[in-house]
């Protein structure tokens, strides 16, 4: 296992880890605790689309499925809001017509098979220094936005009718709030890959969920049994040579498991 | 006394389709005006309209006080997420927001008068529970709380008794009626209407349009006068209708 460390590509796995632990930590927070989750789905796989486009035209894949998150985002959430299409209609719309785009564009690219395959089931072990980078930066200005505005943030989420009788400018932090989670999950989706990442933003939180009730809290929660999983499912995927996608995803599920079962069988206080 | 709100021509109403035409009514500092009217007359169509949730169809709303005193609002249905992790005293906090500005951090001040706050609604026990643990009267209690928190020149309260049980309503109401001596200027719709005249000073009959009845008596003239179907219920087990009834057709409220 030592040894292990001594590889670039490990260390580099174990630092998307870390950093991908931190990004589901804030966003999958605010993803589950505002019933964000199916939107989420959607704007994952909307995103498959603008990296179908990338391979094939030669462009950054990250660049074209950022684009395509944000996109699909906003799209969903103008349809539902402006027109007769119910939110759900409009997420399966979004999820499809993203899914459809990338088959085509990555069938007509040459030598389509491994691209298709590490974007459906990610590969945290062959993560680059320009990924590793972009989440790193993406952290930061997580981190940054939260920080700033944490109070406007939770009042937002919370009850965003009673937020707008106030003189806040509560479209500028529900639009950032979008822009950030469309990111965080085109930067996940190398982790796990689209057909997973989902998993990785919401079971965390909804396990750190069982332990408080605060969302600052779950934030901290989320990101000690984000790693957890993240590093345990790493080592476990090495160890019996499994996709480390599957496995990590697997380790969290595991965790949330024996939280939920602690809780039931621990004696109740007071 | 100042005026502190003026609302001229005001049509309000949904996506330009309107609700109540033609209101004019002037607020003055110190007043305490009780909203009433049948269900779907408005009333509340009216508050989220001074409330800013609404924009007017047409017609105007002036507020005469800065931005530092600000409104506060409790609503009739909160749309909220039950299951949101957030505790009581953050959702009370939350009520300072637009006085913060948008960095402002909250103080240990702030924090102390939310525990006075929630002491004087016989709220303090509910401290550091998540809201989605509360009844629905205890909630009410720390949503006037956080419409309370940022001591507002004005307060909207849109049914606030609905969840109160029989001790609570009248100490809700005497609550109000001293922040009301203490300067604080109130709307309050509310459909209890042998109570209310004990407390407001003034009433507003909303209903398709708006009657202002410059004094707390309602009476089967009043209503009558005002336009304003609805039945008049002694405060006590035998409720005895005041208006005739075709009137009364039109709303199927029901009172047993
Ligand atoms: N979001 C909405 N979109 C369109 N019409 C609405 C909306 N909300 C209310 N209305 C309509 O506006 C009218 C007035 O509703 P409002 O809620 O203001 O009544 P109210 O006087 O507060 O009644 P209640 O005593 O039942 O609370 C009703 O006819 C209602 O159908
Ligand atoms: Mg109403």
């Amino acid at each position: 296992m030592t040894n292990l460390l001594g590889y670039t590509f490990f260390q580099h796995a174990l630092l998307a880890s870390l950093l991908s632990a931190l990004i589901c930590a804030f966003i999958g927070t605010y993803i589950v605790s505002r019933r964000l989750v199916f939107i989420s789905g959607g704007i994952t796989h909307a995103s498959f689309g603008g990296m179908g486009i990338a391979y094939f035209l030669g462009f950054s894949p990250l660049m074209g499925a950022a684009v395509f998150a944000i996109l699909s985002g906003f799209s969903i959430q103008w349809l539902s809001n402006r027109t007769e299409v119910r939110e759900d209609s409009a997420i399966g719309i979004f999820w499809s017509l993203g899914m459809a785009i990338g088959i085509i564009f990555t069938f007509l690219t040459p030598g389509y098979a491994p691209n298709l395959m590490s974007s459906l089931f990610g590969s945290i072990l062959s993560v680059s220094n320009d990924e590793l980078l972009w989440m790193a930066l993406l952290v930061m200005a997580i981190i940054l936005f939260f920080v700033s505005f944490y109070r406007l943030i939770l009042a937002t989420a919370f009850d965003p009718d009673y937020a707008s009788t106030h003189k806040i400018p509560v479209h500028f932090i529900s639009y950032t709030l979008m822009i950030l989670v469309a990111l965080a999950i085109v930067l996940s989706i190398r982790v796990a890959g689209i057909i997973l990442v989902l998993a990785l933003l919401t079971i965390p939180p909804t396990t750190a969920n069982l332990l408080t009730h605060r969302f600052n809290q779950m934030i901290g929660y989320s990101f000690l049994l984000g790693l957890a999983g993240n590093v345990v499912g790493l080592l476990v995927s090495y160890a019996l040579n499994i996709p480390s996608g599957a496995a990590i995803i697997l380790v969290h599920v595991l965790i949330f498991i024996l939280v939920k079962g602690f809780l039931a069988i621990k004696p109740k206080s007071n | 006394m100042n005026n502190i709100l003026e609302i001229k021509n005001l049509t309000a109403g949904y996506n330009g389709k309107p609700i109540l035409r033609n209101v004019n009514l002037t607020v003055r500092e110190g007043d305490f005006i009780g909203i009433i009217g049948p269900n779907g007359g408005g009333k509340t169509t009216l508050i989220k309209t001074i409330a800013g949730l609404l924009p007017p169809v047409s017609g105007e709303i002036i507020f005469h006080f800065g931005d530092s005193k600000g409104l506060g609002y409790l609503p009739q249905v909160n749309t909220f997420d039950k299951r949101f992790p957030i505790t009581t005293e953050e959702v009370i906090l939350s009520g300072l927001m637009g006085k913060k500005g948008i960095f402002g951090k909250y103080t240990a001040d702030d924090k102390k008068y939310v525990e006075k706050l929630m002491e004087k609604l016989r709220a303090g026990h509910l401290k550091g529970k998540s809201i989605g643990s509360l009844s629905g009267g205890q909630m009410q209690r720390v949503f006037l709380a956080r419409a309370l928190v940022a001591r507002p020149a004005l307060l909207l309260l849109d049914e606030p008794s609905t969840y109160a049980d029989n001790q609570f309503e009248a100490e809700l109401y005497e609550l109000l009626k001293e922040l009301n001596e203490e300067g604080l200027t109130i709307l309050m719709v509310s459909h209890d209407l042998g109570i209310i005249p004990a407390y407001v000073k003034s009433i507003a009959c909303v209903n398709g349009e708006l009657h202002y009845h410059p004094s707390p008596e309602i009476t089967g003239d009043v209503l009558k006068i005002y336009n304003c179907p609805i039945e008049l219920v002694a405060h006590g087990p035998v409720p005895h209708r005041v208006l005739s009834r075709h009137e009364v057709e039109h709303n199927s409220q029901s009172h047993d």
